[in-house]
């Protein structure tokens, strides 16, 4: 138990510190450092709470997609960074003032907060004993069976997305020549040859 | 040292309060103010995965998972508008984006 405090504390702490980080750092590369750090350790977190399966998506997903597309478009774009940066100071008091009053109104909500006395009969789908299974089994037994249309669902907007990427990125440049299969499959004898009788003494003109 | 629900609820509560502070903060970086809105929903997600745990229904879980896709996407679709806004007008500061005012 006291291990699991232990990483519970540095868990918390280094996702806590990195997140800082993301927000306050003046280089836009290493803020994006600093988010895969702060995700890391949120699925550290999600280990500790016995999600593995989530906490395994987190890294594949957030790690391995998502910053690295921040990664990349930080350093494709040729931005002035530090010229965004001028006014971070000005934004200071009053950005304080709005996280100070929604940290102490969420701490408030979580210190003084109970479960009512009739959730626990109310569950919908209680977790299994980690003994007789294991989370992603458990986790695809109900997702595949009582949630398959939000499955579905969510399939359709990660293609939605990607479809959307793609049209808003891809630019056909007109200059450029393409192979085009379908004209080389097309063509036949008589459009690509042609046979040319030359007298002897004239030539082609 | 028992770990309980208000913990993890805590860590995601600072979580969050730090992503809006990065929108407040970078108001003229889009890039920081997408990996502010990143932050938000992992906090989102902490939230869920906790309440899950501790009131021992898997459902927070599904919905996480529902939450991380959407999250995906959105940073998917944000950074496509990113860049092809650069390629159209070579800045991305947020004070010149204002084509739409008319």
């Amino acid at each position: 138990m006291i291990i699991t405090a232990i990483f519970f504390y540095l868990f918390a702490a280094v996702c806590v510190a990195s997140a800082v980080m993301v927000i306050a750092s003046r280089n836009p590369v290493h803020s994006v450092l600093f988010l895969i750090l702060a995700f890391v350790n949120a699925a550290g977190l999600f280990v500790l709470l016995g999600a593995e399966f989530l906490a395994m998506i987190l890294i594949v997903v957030y790690v391995g997609a998502v910053a690295v597309l921040f990664l990349f478009v930080v350093m494709m774009l040729d931005v002035d960074f530090a010229e965004l940066r001028q006014g971070f100071l000005n934004y200071l008091p009053v950005g304080a003032l709005v996280g100070a009053v929604l940290l102490a109104e969420l701490l408030i909500v979580v210190g003084a907060w109970v479960i009512g006395p009739n959730v626990a009969a109310a569950v919908t789908a209680p977790i299994p004993a980690p003994s007789d299974i294991n989370n992603t089994q458990a986790l695809g037994l109900v997702l595949y069976t009582r949630y398959v249309y939000f499955f579905q669902a969510a399939g359709v907007i990660l293609l939605v997305a990607m479809i959307g990427a793609i049209v808003l990125t891809l630019q056909h440049k007109p200059g450029v020549r393409r192979q085009v299969i379908a004209d080389q499959v097309a063509r036949r004898r008589a459009t690509a040859i042609e046979i040319v009788k030359v007298k002897p003494g004239q030539g082609l003109s | 040292m028992i770990i309980g629900l208000g913990h993890y609820l805590s860590v995601a509560a600072i979580l969050f309060t730090l992503g809006v502070l990065g929108i407040f903060l970078n108001r003229k970086n889009v890039i920081v103010i997408l990996m502010s809105i990143e932050l938000i929903l992992l906090a989102v997600n902490v939230n869920l995965v906790a309440f899950s745990t501790f009131l021992n229904d898997i459902v927070g879980q599904v919905y996480a998972l529902i939450v991380l896709t959407v999250a995906a996407a959105e940073a998917a679709i944000g950074l496509a508008i990113l860049v092809a806004y650069y390629r159209n007008r070579g800045s991305i500061a947020v004070e010149d984006i204002n084509l739409m005012k008319g």
